[in-house]
């Protein structure tokens, strides 16, 4: 079973975030794996060692040709990693960054699964996997809370408004998996060390074969015209609990007349 | 320009339109002069009265779907549908369907998506989405560049649910062209969990707790509150992904947004991700032994302490009132 999983590379969600003169998200630092992915990794590597075989490949979109967070995946056990970096793709909305990674995963021979979080941690849109899933004309289950799969067949329990569904899809298929699905392993030592030689594939986008006005600025079809500070909320009182904090909270709930 | 026509995601359970469709019609009834739904589902004759009551002249709908995902033949139908229909905008929910139809929609289109937007506009020739970031600090805006239609995701609670009086939807057919392969994937079975007690995203009070407690067996506190005070107990995703509380009980930008008269947050420091979800609450008191939590600086009462001797204290004193 081989199983390609996308990953992200982000600045360290403990910073602040910033924007550069252009609209688009400062990641100058040392960018690292969106925690979020870590679960797709994991079930990937889960997977291929339940069917027997098979390996997993990394499919990672990042400026400056950042290779730190897939070296974190790839020191998890994943066999090799396939990084889309260009300037080109400055400016890219969510519609084209899925383009350019579903151009990146057709490089991967024989993909039985297609793994994703369900959105990344720094952009958000939580709409990229499953326009992959469109433009590879593959059959999706996104929100997956447990997944099987054998005989040619992925089963997923889908989280729901009100539960779960029980799902299943033929392969090859795609398939976002929730946080929490599987427990993330810590990259071992000689897992780091291997991940230092393992096949690191960079590309471009014409390597990939989309036209340039397809991506980034020019492509995204998109422009902001306006960023300004939200109006802001007031803190109000904040005090040290001596022992009586409970009360004030009593008080606090019975002037509002909740009680 | 003006919008001359907008569509709108309709959903509904147990016959029982969503709430967002009811708030997203609020606002392209304010829009445009032509308002419309689209659905997937068995239940279009059972909706069409809300519908229509919220603005909705037809509800176009593609009939039950016996299993497929809404995601791939919804869009299809939509896709073909909007070619001699010609919407200026699609409107989706950020909700579990709502996102994979926009998402493959705007593929098939080949339209730019724009997701989490609170509010949209229409400024000089263009549509223009806004999006809050960085914890809902700052607003940003952003124009449709591609031409119609404009295809936009919306969080819950962006706008306000009104109804204008009009009379039931027309109920049109929506045709849904083959998916191929695409289309093979399907639900079999459906699970409703068990919940009691106010749901956390329509609750007057809601409780949550977070990494704070210490450990998950402490969560059994924030229950106990909640029932005390009629609430709902709300969750951080750090403790979700704990997997102390299931995903139902997030509250934040992955999870429920939530907008309740009074909203405790106990042993939650405050992440953007959090933060996002809950600080459009009416008024809201933090518990957390940190004095430097981003959470202090949005909350009306904020008390620096221990949760594990607040927390008892405060549910003994709200037991001994009732």
């Amino acid at each position: 079973m081989n199983v390609v999983v996308c990953v992200k590379q982000i600045p360290d969600p403990a910073d602040p975030g910033a924007l550069n003169e252009d609209h688009t998200l400062k990641r100058e630092g040392k960018l690292i794996l969106d925690e979020s992915d870590s679960y797709g990794v994991e079930m990937a590597l889960q997977l291929v060692d339940k069917a027997g075989g098979g390996e997993v490949t990394l499919v990672s979109m990042a400026p400056n040709n950042e290779t730190s967070g897939l070296r974190t995946a790839l020191a998890m056990g994943a066999a090799k990693a396939i990084l889309v970096s260009d300037d080109g793709l400055k400016g890219s909305g969510a519609l084209d960054t899925a383009k350019v990674l579903a151009a990146a995963i057709k490089r991967v021979e024989g993909a039985d699964l297609v793994l994703a979080a369900t959105e990344s941690s720094d952009g958000y849109t939580g709409t990229v996997p499953e326009q992959i899933a469109a433009l590879l004309d593959l059959p999706s289950i996104t929100f997956a809370k447990h997944v099987e799969a054998a005989d040619g067949t992925v089963k997923v329990q889908r989280q729901t408004e009100l539960g779960f569904d029980e799902c299943e899809s033929p392969l090859p298929a795609l398939v976002t998996v929730t946080a929490g699905v599987v427990e993330p392993r810590y990259p071992s030592f000689k897992g780091i060390m291997a991940a230092k030689s393992k096949p690191l594939d960079q590309v471009s986008v014409a390597d990939l074969g989309l036209e340039s006005s397809s991506v980034g600025f020019a492509g995204s079809g998109q422009e902001i015209i306006d960023v300004s500070p939200a109006p802001e909320r007031q803190a109000g009182e904040v005090i040290e609990d001596d022992g009586e904090g409970f009360q004030k909270i009593v008080d606090f709930l019975d002037g509002l007349k909740v009680l | 320009m003006t919008i001359s026509k907008i569509w709108v995601h309709a959903e509904a359970s147990d016959a029982k339109v969503a709430t967002i469709t009811l708030e997203m019609l609020a606002k392209a009834r304010e829009l445009a002069d032509t308002v419309e739904c689209f659905y997937a589902g068995p239940e279009a004759d059972a909706i069409a009265a809300t519908l229509g009551a919220h603005g909705a002249t037809t509800v176009r709908s593609t009939g039950d779907l016996g299993g497929g995902f809404p995601g791939v033949h919804l869009s299809a139908a939509v896709a073909a549908a909007v070619a001699t229909e010609s919407p200026d905008l699609v409107m989706f929910g950020t909700t579990y369907d709502g996102r994979d139809v926009a998402a493959r929609l705007s593929v098939k289109l080949d339209r730019p998506l724009l997701s989490n937007n609170t509010d949209v506009e229409v400024d000089g020739d263009s549509i223009v989405a806004s999006t809050q970031i960085f914890g809902g600090t700052q607003i940003v805006k952003t124009k449709f560049a591609a031409g119609p239609p404009a295809i936009a995701l919306f969080r819950p609670k962006s706008f306000v649910a009104e109804e204008s009086g009009g009379g039931a939807a027309e109920v049109a057919e929506l045709a849904v062209p083959d998916s191929g392969a695409a289309g093979a994937a399907k639900i079999l079975d459906r699970h409703a969990e068990e919940t009691s007690g106010p749901k956390l995203d329509e609750a007057a009070i809601v409780v949550s707790g977070g990494r704070g407690l210490g450990e998950a067996s402490n969560y059994q506190m924030i229950e106990d509150l909640a029932k005390a005070l009629k609430a709902a107990p709300g969750a951080s995703r750090a403790i979700v992904d704990a997997g102390w509380v299931p995903y139902a009980y997030q509250v934040g930008q992955t999870g429920k947004v939530v907008k309740p008269t009074v909203y405790i947050a106990a042993g939650i420091s405050g992440a953007t991700q959090h933060m996002v979800g809950m600080k459009g609450s009416k008024n809201i008191v933090a518990i957390n032994k940190d004095p430097e939590a981003p959470i202090f600086g949005i909350a009306d009462l904020g008390i620096i302490g221990d949760v594990h001797k607040v927390l008892p204290k405060l549910l003994e004193a709200l037991q001994n009132r009732t």
